[in-house]
């Protein structure tokens, strides 16, 4: 519902997506009160094309008739719009918030290897859900060095404490904290451990204490249920893809 | 050279960048002094190495010893960081700024991704895609302008801003492009508003002041589309051109003429 204070806070999303996932989880850890709008992406409403016209797609954060598009765009928003309520996302310092920016960018860059099939959201996927074998080791060894690189931005960032933003969550946190879920389905899915406490312990310790905060952990979809629509998905455009060769 | 009450700022960057470019515009909009590096990407300095281990790109703002990297994160590095200091590049309000970085991503995302298939594209149809892309891009770029500039000549309104310099930047690269193809990118006849928006950023003295020579970077291209295709036919010749004739640009941020 619209947060006296706030002005009317409306979010245009579809649960399975990350990036939805990343400005619930946003609006959460401030503590901002909105409306959330579940869109079905075969049949956009009429507002969510008049917001987005540009991309037509979600998330989009409409703040008193005003609309925002894209995470990274909104999470920065909310940042701003909301700055007396509840925790900031970015640090203080100009440095840091150029270290944050970075970093999220980085995780933006490589969105693709950590979202199983990313395609997949998309409703009308024409893009082949299936990979050669050459492909798929290409991208596991590319997603290695990615979550090694990651494993160090959370040294440089946390500086021993448990989030990428010190003792409590922000910006970055958030940014891979919406991919989560997603993490979790490639795994199960793969049956291996992208934040492997082996490899990445920060990571792996990071996973867990994210997942654990009170903001958090009421937020998050299921993994089991996002399981089941990337098999869906994945069948269907399985089925796109054998009748348009045959 | 070291600008006294900015402290010491260095960047790191190629004369041909159109992200060093942005990052000197904004530099030279705010009137912050500063000691330019030239790299040379085929040799990168120990410095770069250091600055920037993630990607060993150009553009690297070295700020009191401090690195930022990545163009538009140098962007608002500027504005906040010398925020006393000449004209803001950022809009105040929240929603103007989120509008401000909307576009900015749009450009780099959108913009420049279409671009770059268009000229690099694995196969002709994969060029054609990139091409229609590219042109619808510059269609929403003239919305974006009417929409942001309120009927002043810049995105930034009176004044040019963050969505100009990012935009700005590219600029002169697509002078470039349109002298060697024989085109107009920004057709006054179809997209007036961008015309004349390209006129009046070109003709600011901060921007004339670090502006690459059209002509220098014409030469660039072609020397450089000569070697790529000479290195292509070379790797048919080898292999049986397993990744066709795109070469890799490991010098700026995601980069093609």
């Amino acid at each position: 519902m619209a947060g006296g204070g706030n002005g009317e806070v409306k979010l245009l999303g579809m649960w399975a997506s990350p990036f939805v996932l990343r400005v619930r989880l946003a609006l959460s850890l401030k503590g901002v009160s909105y409306e959330y709008v579940e869109e079905d992406l075969k049949s956009k409403s009429e507002l969510l094309l008049k917001s987005n016209p540009v991309h037509a797609k979600v998330p989009v954060l409409i703040h008193n008739g005003e609309p925002v598009c894209e995470s990274s765009v909104i999470l920065q928003y909310i940042d701003e719009a909301f700055a007396g309520i509840g925790p900031s996302l970015l640090p203080a310092d100009p440095h840091d918030r150029a270290v944050a920016r970075f970093w999220a960018a980085y995780i933006d860059d490589k969105v693709f290897l950590f979202v199983h099939n990313l395609q997949l959201l998309k409703a009308s996927s024409q893009a082949s859900s299936g990979k050669t074998e050459e492909e798929k080791a290409e991208g596991a060894k590319q997603a290695a060095a990615a979550v090694e690189t990651l494993e160090g931005a959370l040294k440089e960032c946390s500086k021993g404490k448990p989030f990428f933003g010190g003792d409590s969550a922000g910006y970055v946190d958030l940014m891979l904290g919406g991919l989560l879920p997603w993490v979790h389905v490639g795994d199960a899915m793969k049956g291996v451990k992208t934040f492997d406490p082996a490899t990445t312990p920060l990571l792996a310790a990071w996973a867990d204490s994210f997942g654990a905060l009170d903001a958090v952990e009421p937020v998050m979809p299921e993994v089991g249920k996002l399981v089941e629509f990337a098999m869906a998905m994945m069948s269907h455009a399985a089925a796109a893809a054998a009748t348009a060769t045959n | 050279m070291a600008g006294g009450g900015n402290g010491e700022v260095k960047l790191l960057g190629t004369w041909s960048s159109p992200f060093v470019l942005r990052v000197r515009l904004a530099l030279s909009l705010k009137g912050v002094s500063y000691e330019y590096v030239e790299e040379d990407l085929k040799s990168k300095s120990q410095l770069l190495l250091e600055s920037n281990p993630v990607y060993t790109k150009v553009p690297v703002l070295i700020h009191d010893g401090k690195p930022v990297c990545e163009s538009l994160v140098i962007l608002q590095y500027i504005d906040e960081a010398f925020a006393g200091i000449g004209p803001s590049l950022l809009p105040e309000d929240p929603h103007d700024r989120a509008v401000a970085r909307f576009w900015a991503a749009y450009i780099d995302g959108t913009f420049l991704k279409a671009s770059g298939q268009a000229s690099s594209g694995k196969t002709e149809e994969e060029k054609a895609e990139g091409k229609k892309h590219a042109a619808a891009a510059v269609d929403n770029l003239e919305g974006a302008l009417k929409e942001c500039s309120k009927g002043k000549p810049f995105f930034g309104g009176d004044s040019p801003g963050y969505v100009d310099v990012v935009l700005g930047g590219v600029l002169v690269w697509l002078h470039a492009g349109d002298e060697m193809k024989g085109v107009k990118t920004f057709d006054p006849a179809t997209t007036p508003l961008l015309a004349v928006w390209a006129e009046s950023f070109d003709a600011l003295d901060a921007v004339e002041a670090v502006m690459p020579d059209v002509s220098k970077l014409v030469e660039f291209a072609m020397a450089w589309i000569a070697q790529a295709a000479a290195t292509a036919a070379a790797a048919a010749a080898a292999t049986k051109g397993v990744f066709g004739s795109r070469t890799k640009w490991n010098g700026t941020e995601p980069f093609r003429v």
